[in-house]
């Protein structure tokens, strides 16, 4: 036979916890209609990055794809002609594919680009309804063009020779694409 | 590389008496004397970073990496400082320690690595070399992780095209000579050195000589960095992705190894294999580059069937059906014309499908000026014989004379081997030619004149013609062989000639053909007078074995016709099946073309749209090597077998198409795969019945009996051949064409060097700019098929042809 307390006092204290959490602050998201920003170094869509002349950055060097754990991506070289250059340098990537139906966003691609070519974004929302519209192509890929940025091809345009180009920009964030590789 | 054997062999180590030991890194190992420290650490299993050295190169020492500490040089003394393994021969008792057990040989080697690394620029990220690098691996392995150096790096122009196909970049190379060695050593075009001294030291080219090398996509493979690097392959692809097939190139006769690299369905580039018994590690251009052909957009895709003159694409069934019935009731008057590009098992297949499908002996390999002499030479001296003459028979001959055969230009491989054996034992070359062309002289090879036509008297009588003959006739004897190419074809008496020669001398012989397929034709049966393995149509008995291994009630029991005669009678047969010819190969392509049209029907078997296709009726698209597996027969006799590069799905080579062909004519083949016709081939085996006759032709007129200009043609390596499409590069390098006739003879004309010349029949003419050299009058040279100089189509001539010649201003 249960007692007293059993019968009686225990449901009620069961909604204990019911009544004090109607009165605190929900945590339902209101995905779509209300998106929440990501912790600033989430792992999100890639992003191909250019130079401030608008040049591409990557190379073309499929480092990438050889880090790549889950084979997700696909990239082909080719030469930066005279009157075609892409890119600073020799080479330039004349394809590149992220396949985001294997990528698991890990990241180690961005850790291989030597170039900082390659960075994530924050963009989490990579659904689609077919297997096409999920292989990202360099045109998916690649930065907006900011002021001053011109639409590739072009030649260099920054500083009059290969190494001002580059030792113009060693901002923060071009830093570990020249100069100390061997460190 | 001479390495004794360092297992436990008592027998082997009492028959060489002249090992010694030495104890590397407290390991006693056995080695012949005067073997490098190098290779006796390699065989004691201990690797030591090394960038110039190279085991079928000189020694050098030029890169400084293999550094070794010597505590005993084997009299009891130690060396002072660390020695370069790579240039230090042992001695009996000496002691080597390297950096597995040495501190100071691991730090004189770390030491000099960071030295090279001091110019070598950081852009392996876009370096073809990136990924299988010596470099990028030993900096590793043998390297400091940090680098001290901050100063600003010497930098030179990048990267400059030393030739159409190489590239150069002069930063990122370690001075280590194995290109400008083996440009000099092994393919004799020295136009590539060391040139400046010090920090500046680097690659250079002659600028007035253009670095000109069949051979120099082997200095590209070699560089153990990423200086060198091929421009059909720049940016194309990173070692990882790249799936490598071991496999055999197609374009000579010599079955070079090779390893074909492909990604997405794709090959990426070829590289030399290592085939000690055949190419070395070496291999010509062609067999490197020219492998685009197959994906040129002329590709055939699917069977054709001709209706109303007009071609229509058609299922394989109803193609097969349609042809099936043709040639069912052209059994008996059909013929078959196979060219030099089938596999053995194909070439066999040919040869069955000719003798049991259609019942008939009228079946040819040699889509090439041809003679019932040389059908009847093969049949007696090369069909049947197995492993003749090899590669290394040629290394170690003490003389060798060519006849009709331009090593370097028709057998690269064959060169190289020759040149190998010149520089290392002495070997001797003669040539019975019209010519010295560059090959032979890099051969140190003598010349024994001979105008075209003449070989045959000039084989017959080597001291007729003149000082040069007579030192080949007194060098040939039984440690001689004689090479004989299909050149020899256009010349009377010449097969039997030169076989005479053999048999007088106790010299070998060997015939070199051209093409990859002939010799596994030949063996096949692909000629109207021979059934496989160098069985005679004209022998009962040969006969009664074949039928009884392949159950039929009987075979044609007379000698078709040749390729000749089945374009002479193509009219009056009533079905022609053509695979893999090309129309411009044939002595007479306008006849040829003719023929064509007039066949009543043609079948044709090819991989591309072809002047054959334009005319056939119906048309199966087969598929190039790269998708099929198979084996070529090489000229030594040997196979080289070789696996399916490119897995396409529903693939039809030859083989299965000929098979589903027989099946639909209700009979059988007997197999419908590569492997299937292999092994009933191989149980077929050699006969060892009764051979054929050695020819006994009379030889043409002797050296100076006509004085009509003749001429003097042949092949070169790099020409228009319809193989080299797609390879921009590479055709690039090719020799640039020039006639080439004697100063008596220019005077005659009145042309002098660099002058324009026209050479013409009635067919056509040709122009090209003069070259004045050391030939027989009344004699010019031209390339057989090279730009502006396609001998067989504008001229409609052939080796030995005459020929009328003027001044280009005339």
């Amino acid at each position: 036979m249960a007692s007293v307390k059993e019968s009686l006092w225990d449901p009620v204290a069961g909604f204990g916890v019911t009544f004090r959490t109607m009165f605190r602050k929900v945590f339902t998201e209101e995905y779509p209609f209300d998106k929440k920003p990501t912790a600033p170094r989430f792992h999100g869509r890639h992003q191909l990055n250019r130079w401030p002349d608008g040049l591409e950055k990557c190379i073309g060097c499929e480092l990438c794809a050889w880090a790549c754990p889950a084979d997700a991506i696909y990239v082909e070289g080719a030469d930066n002609t005279e009157g075609g250059r892409m890119s600073p340098g020799e080479r330039y990537g004349r394809v590149y594919q992220i396949n985001y139906l294997r990528c698991i966003l890990c990241g180690l691609c961005i850790e291989a680009c030597p170039t900082r070519a390659l960075t994530m974004t924050n963009e989490y929302e990579l659904a689609d309804r077919s297997r096409e519209s999920l292989i990202y192509e360099k045109k998916d890929l690649l930065a907006p063009l900011l002021p001053g940025m011109q639409e590739p091809p072009h030649e260099m345009q920054l500083g009059a020779s290969e190494k001002d180009y580059y030792l113009g920009l060693t901002g923060a964030a071009a830093a570990p694409a020249e100069g100390g590789g061997n460190k | 590389m001479t390495i004794a054997n360092n297992t436990v062999n008592p027998s082997a180590e009492v028959e060489r008496t002249d090992l010694v030991t030495v104890t590397i890194d407290d390991l006693e190992v056995k080695v012949p004397k005067n073997t490098l420290a190098i290779r006796a650490a390699e065989q004691a299993g201990i690797q030591i970073p090394r960038f110039c050295d190279h085991p079928l190169l000189e020694p050098v020492g030029a890169c400084r990496q293999c550094l070794v500490e010597v505590p005993d040089a084997g009299n009891g003394r130690g060396m002072p400082k660390p020695q370069a393994s790579c240039t230090l021969a042992v001695a009996d008792g000496m002691v080597i320690r390297t950096q597995v057990t040495s501190p100071v040989a691991d730090k004189a080697q770390h030491g000099n690595m960071e030295f090279l690394l001091i110019n070598h620029p950081l852009d392996c990220p876009v370096c073809d070399k990136g990924g299988e690098c010596p470099l990028q691996n030993q900096a590793m392995s043998n390297g400091y992780g940090e680098t001290r150096f901050h100063e600003i790096k010497r930098t030179f122009p990048k990267p400059i095209n030393i030739s159409a196909e190489v590239l150069l970049d002069r930063e990122r190379c370690v001075l280590c000579a194995r290109c400008t060695r083996f440009s000099e050593q092994i393919a004799g075009d020295p136009f590539i050195a060391l040139i400046e001294r010090g920090a500046l030291q680097q690659v250079g080219i002659y600028e007035k000589e253009p670095f000109e090398s069949y051979f120099s996509g082997n200095a590209i493979q070699i560089c153990p960095v990423g200086a060198l690097t091929s421009a059909a392959y720049r940016f194309r692809s990173r070692p990882f992705d790249l799936v490598s097939v071991p496999t055999v190139a197609e374009h000579d006769s010599s079955g070079a190894a090779i390893r074909a690299d492909y990604r997405r369905g794709k090959v990426m580039r070829r590289l030399s294999g290592d085939d000690p018994e055949v190419n070395e590690e070496w291999i010509s251009d062609r067999d490197r580059f020219a492998f685009n052909y197959a994906t040129t957009g002329d590709r055939l895709t699917h069977p054709l069937i001709r209706e109303d003159g007009e071609l229509r694409p058609a299922s394989w069934p109803e193609a097969l059906n349609f042809a099936a019935e043709k040639l069912t009731a052209a059994r008996g008057s059909a013929a078959v014309l196979t060219g030099g590009r089938l596999t053995l098992e194909d070439a066999y297949a040919y040869s069955k499908f000719a003798r049991v499908a259609l019942g008939s002996n009228d079946i040819d390999f040699r889509s090439r000026p041809h003679s019932p002499e040389e059908a009847d030479f093969l049949a007696a001296a090369v069909a049947g014989t197995g492993l003749g003459t090899t590669f290394g028979d040629l290394e170690r001959a003490g003389s060798i004379l060519l006849a009709g055969f331009e090593p370097e230009e028709e057998a690269p491989t064959v060169f190289l081997r020759l040149r190998k054996g010149v520089r290392k034992n002495g070997t001797k070359v003669f040539t019975v030619a019209s010519l010295a062309s560059r090959g032979v002289e890099k051969l140190s090879g003598v010349v024994v004149p001979a105008a075209p036509g003449t070989e045959a008297a000039v084989l017959a009588d080597l001291r007729s013609a003149g000082e040069t003959g007579a030192a080949a006739k007194e060098s040939l004897g039984a440690d001689s062989i004689i090479i004989v190419g299909e050149r020899l074809a256009s010349v009377p008496g010449a097969y039997s000639a030169a076989l005479r020669l053999a048999l007088d001398t106790g010299a070998q012989l060997a015939w070199i053909p051209r093409r990859a397929g002939d010799r596994g034709a030949l063996e096949a049966g692909c000629l109207p007078g021979l059934l496989p393995g160098g069985r005679l149509v004209t022998d009962p008995q040969a006969r009664v074995d074949l039928q009884a291994a392949w159950g039929v009630d009987s075979l044609p029991g007379t000698v078709g016709k040749d390729t000749g005669e089945i374009l002479a009678a193509a009219g009056s047969l009533q079905a022609l099946v053509v695979a893999g010819v090309e129309i411009d190969d044939l002595p007479d392509p306008a006849a040829a073309l003719a023929a064509l049209e007039a066949a009543p029907f043609v079948v044709s078997f090819e991989v591309r749209n072809s002047q054959v296709t334009e005319h056939a009726d119906v048309i199966f698209p087969v598929v190039p090597p790269a998708e099929k597996d198979g084996t070529f027969m090489n000229w030594e006799g040997r196979e080289r077998s070789f696996p399916v590069v490119l897995q396409v799905p529903a693939a039809m080579p030859d083989v299965r198409a000929l098979a589903a062909l027989t099946q639909e004519m209700g009979l059988s083949l007997g197999f419908s795969t590569a492997a299937a016709a292999k092994k009933e081939y191989d149980e077929l085996g050699r006969w060892d019945g009764d051979r054929a006759q050695e020819p006994t032709y009379q030889a043409g007129p002797a050296l100076g009996a006509f004085d009509s200009t003749r001429l003097s043609t042949w092949r070169m390596l790099i020409d228009d051949s319809r193989s080299n499409d797609g390879e921009p590069h590479l055709v690039a390098t090719a020799r640039k064409p020039v006639a080439k006739i004697s100063l008596t003879t220019s005077r005659r004309v009145g042309v002098t060097d660099g002058d324009e010349l026209v050479v013409s029949t009635d067919a056509g003419s040709i122009r090209l700019p003069v070259v004045v050299t050391a030939m027989p009058d009344n004699v010019v040279w031209l390339p057989t098929n090279s730009a502006d100089s396609h001998v067989r189509r504008s001229l409609h001539a052939d080796h030995g042809s005459i020929v009328t010649i003027a001044g280009g201003n005339a």
